[in-house]
C-alpha cells in the first residue's frame, strides 16, 4: 500500500520538471476563435450514464439511517423504477409484486458519497503512465477537466463499491496547482467511457489549493508562487482576469473564447462550485476573504485539518469541511490535525463531510466517520449514529449540488442504497448489497454481481473477494 | 546552557517513571493474546514489571494497587508488527525524518536505534491508543539492504529501545530491483554477492571481490548469514516469494521473515512448508503495483489456514504515525468472517496477530506479547472491544509502569473545544 500518493508524487518535482518543456503550451493554443455567446455549448462531453434495470424491491425489518439525521428501527425501505418510493416504519405498505428482502439485523443507508477522490486520475496500478491528476506545468490550469484524465477501468471503483458502499464520487485534479481544473462527479458504475460514468446533470466543481503544494512545486522550479503570499497574489491576478473576461462575455460583443476563463467565469456565475484543498485555519480565513473580494463562494474546504480552530467562522460562512478522521503529521501543514476535528465542527454547527483522498480509505469512509464520532463522544459531544451517517451521504451531496437527486432516502430521489450486514459504524460491518438507481450493482452473496474491470480480467485474483 | 535547559525540559515532560508497582486489574474481560478465548471476570496481576498471573481464581497480593476493570477489556498491549515509529516527527520535513540513511554510503550497517526518538509525538499519540511495542525498520535507499531495525517500547521514558539490531531489513520486488540496477536479476546477484563478501570479511580478507560492501556492512550481514539476526524482507509478489524461497535453500541458516506479502495467499502452501513467517499488510486489496495483482483482504486468513505464521504490520502505510490503525485493521480481518466467500480470522486469532504472534516472529515471544506469567507487563485496559472503532484505551501499562495518556493533540483539542476566543487570545488558553 503506497501512502500519500498525490503528496509523494508532488514531492518529486524533478520528474514533473522533466516533462514541462514539452507539455507546456502557449495560452493561445487553448483559445479558439470567437463564436456567438448563445451558441456556447456548456456541456460538450455530456453524460451518457444509463440506469440499469432493477426490480421493485422492499427491505423490511431493517434499521434505517435516512441520510438526513433520522433513524428508523424495524423499518421499510422500498424503491421502484430507479427511485426511492417509500421509507417508513414497520407498518409501511408494500405494493404487490415487490421483491422483499428481510433486513433483520441489518442496516440501510443511502449510498456513500466521497467528495474527494482520485480514482481514475491516479488509478491503480499507480504507475507513472497513469499519473494523470496534476497538470503541474502552470500554477493556474482552470482549463483542464479531470474527466479528460479519468481511466474508467480503475480497479479502485470496484473496491469502493464492494467494501465501501460508495455510489457516487467527485474526482478532482490534484493539488499541485492553485487552480487545478474542473472536477467531475461520477456514478460508481463501470462504463466503457467516462461519459458513461458521469453523474447526470451534476454541477461542475473547480479544484483550488492553498499552502505547501503549489508553492513547493513552482518554487522549486524557480517560478511564482514560491510563498504563501505568492499563492494568494497569483490567485488574485487570475480572478481579476476572470472578472474582465466575464464582463466582456456578458457585454454581448464578440470575444475570444478561453476555456480556462470559461471555468473561472462559471465560478463567478455561481454555476461551478469551488472545492478548495486547504489545511491551515489562517489560510482558509484568507481564502474566504478572497472569495468575497471577487464574488464567488467556496463550497468546501478539503482536508481542512485545522477547521476546528475556526469552526465558528466556517459555520457563519456556510462552508463545509471535508476531512479525514485522523490523518496527521505527514507534512508541516498537517501538524496540528486532531481526531476531534469533525466533532468540534459538528458541535459548533458547521458542515462536516468525511472524505478519503485515498483509494484505500474510500473503502472505509464509514469506519473513518465512526472513529471521528467516538473521539467526539470522549470529549463530551454525543453525536448520534444517524447524524454521523449524514457526513457520508447528505452533506457531501449538498456540497456537490446533487442533494436534490441523491444523498438521502427520500421518495423520488435516486435509489442509491446500501444494505449493510451490521451497523456501518462498527468495524465488523460490510456492505451486503448495493443498489445504484435501483439496480443491484453489488451483492456479497453472488459473485456474479461483483464488477471486474478490464484491467483485472485474466489476471491473478480476477473476480476474487477483495 | 542550552543543552542544560533542553535536558531540564525533557525531564519535566518525561518524569522518571515510578518504580514498577504491584498491580491487580480485576473484573475485566481478559484477553491473554495467545489466540485463546477471552476470560470474563478475570484478574491480571503485575509485579516487578512482569505478569504474575492472568485468569480466574488469581490471588490478589496484599498491598497491590487495584484497578477495577469491570465492564472493560484487559489485553496485552498492541505489538505493531512493522513501523517507522520514532524515525519522523513530520514526514515531509527532512530535518525530522530519519527513516532512510541510504545517502550515508552505508547500507546493512545502518542501525536505527539511536534515531528512534521517544520525544517525538508519535510515541505519545500511539501510546494513548494502546500500542506498547513496535518493530521499527529503516527505509532503504540505493541498496537492497536498508540496515538494522529495532524493537521499541512506547513507554514515556528516555529509553525507547527494547532490542537494538533485532533484525536486518531488505527490499526485494520492485523496490529492491530499482536499487540493484533496475532488474530483479540484479537483486538476486547483489544478495548473493554481498553475502559472499560477508564471508570474505569473516575470513579476514580486507578487500572484497566485487567491492559492494563496506566493512561495517559486511559485519552486519555476517550475523544475518549465521542466522543470529533475522532478515525481514519486503516482498509483495508471488513469483518474488517463490524465488526467495529458492534462495533460502542456498542459505539455509538465514532466518527469513517476509513483510508486506500481498500475494502471499498464492504461495501459502510453500510459505508454510518453508516455515517462513510473515508480517502482512492487512487490507491491501488493490493492484497498486504489478506485483500486487492478486491482492485481497482475504490474504491473511488464507495464509493462516494454510499454516503460515501471520502477524499484522503496516509497511509504507503511514507507518511512522498511525500505529493506532493496527486494531482497526485487525477488526477488519475479523469482519471478513461475515462476508460470503471471504476468509478472515476469528477475533481471538486477530488479536494474537497484533500481540503474541509478532513478538514470536521477532524472536521475543518468550518475554513479550501476551499476558502469560513471566512476560513483560505490557497491559492495556479498554473501555470496550479493543478492535471496535468506538473503543479507547483507558489504562496503558508498559513494563509494569502505568503510562501517561496525554499528548499534544489532546492539548489542541482542549484549547479549541469551543473555538471562539474569549477574554484573551487562544494563545493564553492552556
Amino acid at each position: 500500500m503506497k501512502s500519500n500518493l498525490r503528496w509523494s508524487i508532488l514531492a518529486a518535482p524533478l520528474a514533473l520538471a522533466a516533462c514541462s518543456n514539452t507539455i507546456e503550451t502557449p495560452k493561445s493554443a487553448s483559445a479558439v476563435q470567437a463564436e456567438k455567446p448563445l451558441a456556447l455549448n456548456k456541456n460538450p462531453y455530456p453524460s451518457t450514464y444509463k440506469t440499469y434495470p432493477g426490480v421493485a424491491t422492499a427491505i423490511r425489518n431493517v434499521t434505517i439511517f435516512d441520510g438526513e439525521g433520522m433513524r428508523i428501527e424495524n423499518g421499510v425501505v422500498f424503491f421502484a423504477n430507479g427511485k426511492v418510493s417509500g421509507v417508513g416504519g414497520m407498518d409501511t405498505a408494500i405494493p404487490e409484486g415487490t421483491t422483499i428482502i428481510d433486513g433483520t439485523g441489518k442496516f440501510v443507508t443511502p449510498g456513500i458519497i466521497d467528495i474527494h477522490s482520485h480514482l481514475g486520475d491516479y488509478p491503480t496500478p499507480s504507475v507513472e503512465a497513469h499519473s494523470d491528476g496534476n497538470e503541474a506545468t502552470s500554477p493556474t490550469t482552470p482549463e483542464v477537466w479531470a474527466e479528460h484524465s479519468v481511466w474508467p477501468q480503475d480497479p479502485g471503483f470496484s473496491r469502493a463499491l464492494a467494501n465501501g458502499g460508495v455510489t457516487a464520487l467527485q474526482v478532482l485534479p490534484g493539488s499541485a496547482n492553485l487552480m487545478g481544473g474542473r472536477s467531475v462527479v461520477l456514478k460508481n458504475v463501470y462504463a466503457r467511457t467516462i461519459q458513461g460514468m458521469k453523474f447526470p446533470d451534476a454541477p461542475y466543481g473547480m479544484k483550488m489549493a492553498c499552502g505547501e503544494n503549489p508553492k513547493r512545486v513552482y518554487g522549486s522550479k524557480g517560478r511564482m508562487p514560491s510563498t504563501r503570499m505568492g499563492n494568494i497574489a497569483v490567485n488574485r491576478q487570475t480572478w481579476i482576469k476572470a472578472q474582465e473576461y466575464k464582463k466582456r462575455r456578458d457585454s454581448g460583443k464578440e470575444y475570444t473564447r478561453d476555456i480556462g476563463m470559461e471555468t473561472l467565469a462559471g465560478v463567478l456565475d455561481g454555476d461551478i462550485s469551488i472545492q478548495n484543498h486547504c489545511y491551515r485555519a489562517d489560510e482558509m480565513a484568507l481564502v474566504l476573504d478572497m472569495a468575497k473580494e471577487f464574488g464567488y463562494k467556496v463550497s468546501t474546504f478539503h482536508h481542512a485539518v485545522e477547521s476546528y480552530k475556526i469552526a465558528d467562522l466556517l459555520r457563519d460562512n456556510g462552508v463545509c469541511s471535508a476531512v479525514w478522521a485522523d490523518w496527521w503529521g505527514f507534512k508541516m501543514e498537517a501538524y496540528d490535525a486532531i481526531p476531534e476535528n469533525a466533532a468540534i465542527l459538528h458541535n459548533t454547527g458547521a458542515c462536516v463531510v468525511i472524505h478519503s483522498d485515498d483509494e484505500n480509505q474510500i473503502q472505509r469512509l464509514n469506519q473513518e466517520a465512526a472513529k471521528a464520532q467516538a473521539d467526539g463522544r470522549r470529549m463530551g459531544f454525543n453525536i448520534s449514529d444517524a447524524e454521523v451517517i449524514k457526513w457520508l451521504t447528505y452533506n457531501p451531496a449538498k456540497a456537490l449540488g446533487i442533494s436534490d437527486k441523491t444523498g438521502s432516502l427520500k421518495a423520488g430521489k435516486m435509489a442509491d442504497v446500501v444494505l449493510w450486514n451490521g451497523n456501518p459504524l462498527s468495524v465488523y460491518a460490510r456492505p451486503y448489497k448495493v443498489w445504484i438507481d435501483g439496480a443491484l450493482m453489488f451483492d456479497a452473496s453472488n459473485p456474479k454481481i461483483r464488477p471486474v474491470s478490464d484491467f483485472e480480467l485474466g489476471q491473478p485474483g480476477e473476480g476474487d473477494v477483495k | 546552557m542550552r543543552h542544560f535547559l533542553y535536558a531540564a525540559a525533557a525531564i519535566a515532560a518525561f518524569a522518571t517513571p515510578v518504580a514498577a508497582e504491584t498491580i491487580a486489574i480485576t473484573g475485566g474481560r481478559v484477553v491473554v493474546g495467545d489466540g485463546s478465548a477471552p476470560i470474563d471476570g478475570g484478574t491480571v496481576v503485575i509485579r516487578d514489571g512482569k505478569i504474575v498471573a492472568a485468569g480466574t481464581s488469581v490471588a490478589i497480593p496484599t498491598g497491590a494497587r487495584q484497578i477495577d476493570a469491570s465492564g472493560k477489556w484487559v489485553t496485552p498491549g498492541v505489538f505493531a508488527g512493522f513501523t517507522r515509529l520514532g524515525l519522523a516527527e513530520v514526514d515531509a520535513v527532512n530535518g525530522t525524518n530519519d527513516k532512510s540513511g541510504g545517502r550515508s554510503g552505508f547500507s546493512a550497517a545502518i542501525d536505527v536505534a539511536p534515531a528512534i526518538d521517544p520525544f517525538r509525538s508519535p510515541f505519545a499519540v500511539n501510546r494513548s491508543s494502546g500500542v506498547t511495542r513496535a518493530v521499527v525498520a529503516p527505509e532503504s535507499a540505493g541498496n537492497i539492504f536498508a540496515g538494522q531495525g529495532a524493537i521499541a517500547d512506547l513507554g514515556a521514558d528516555s529509553n525507547p529501545v527494547t532490542k537494538a539490531r533485532a533484525f536486518q531489513f531488505a527490499e526485494f520486488g520492485e523496490e529492491g530491483a530499482a536499487s540493484a540496477g533496475g532488474s530483479r536479476a540484479g537483486t538476486h546477484l547483489h544478495f548473493r554477492a554481498m553475502l559472499r563478501e560477508a564471508q570474505d570479511y569473516a575470513a579476514g580478507r580486507g578487500t572484497f571481490d566485487d567491492d559492494l560492501l563496506k566493512a561495517e556492512d559486511a559485519k552486519s550481514l555476517l550475523s544475518v548469514l549465521k542466522g543470529e539476526t533475522r532478515l525481514l524482507i519486503h516482498v509483495e509478489g508471488a513469483n518474488d516469494m517463490l524465488r526467495l524461497m529458492e534462495l533460502k535453500r542456498d542459505f539455509p541458516s538465514i532466518k527469513m521473515v517476509f513483510v508486506g506479502v500481498s500475494e502471499g495467499w498464492r504461495v501459502a502452501r510453500e510459505l508454510a512448508q518453508a516455515g517462513i513467517p510473515v508480517i502482512a499488510s492487512a487490507l491491501n486489496d488493490l493492484p497498486a503495483t504489478f506485483e500486487m495483482l492478486g491482492a485481497t483482504q482475504s490474504n491473511i486468513g488464507r495464509m493462516k489456514d494454510a499454516g503460515v505464521q501471520v502477524a499484522i504490520g503496516m509497511i509504507n502505510d503511514r507507518d511512522s504515525h498511525q500505529l493506532r490503525y493496527t486494531t482497526q485493521y485487525a477488526g477488519n480481518i475479523v469482519s471478513l468472517q461475515y462476508v460470503p466467500g471471504a476468509t478472515g480470522l476469528t477475533w481471538d486469532e486477530a488479536f494474537a496477530a497484533i500481540s503474541s504472534v509478532p513478538a514470536e516472529i521477532m524472536g521475543v515471544g518468550d518475554r513479550l506479547g501476551s499476558l502469560k506469567a513471566g512476560k513483560a507487563a505490557d497491559v492495556v485496559v479498554w473501555d470496550g472491544d479493543p478492535l471496535e472503532l468506538s473503543s479507547a484505551a483507558t489504562t496503558v501499562i508498559i513494563d509494569g509502569i502505568e503510562q501517561p495518556l496525554g499528548n499534544r493533540q489532546n492539548r489542541l483539542r482542549d484549547r479549541y473545544a469551543r473555538p471562539t476566543e474569549g477574554d484573551l487570545p487562544k494563545a493564553y488558553d492552556r
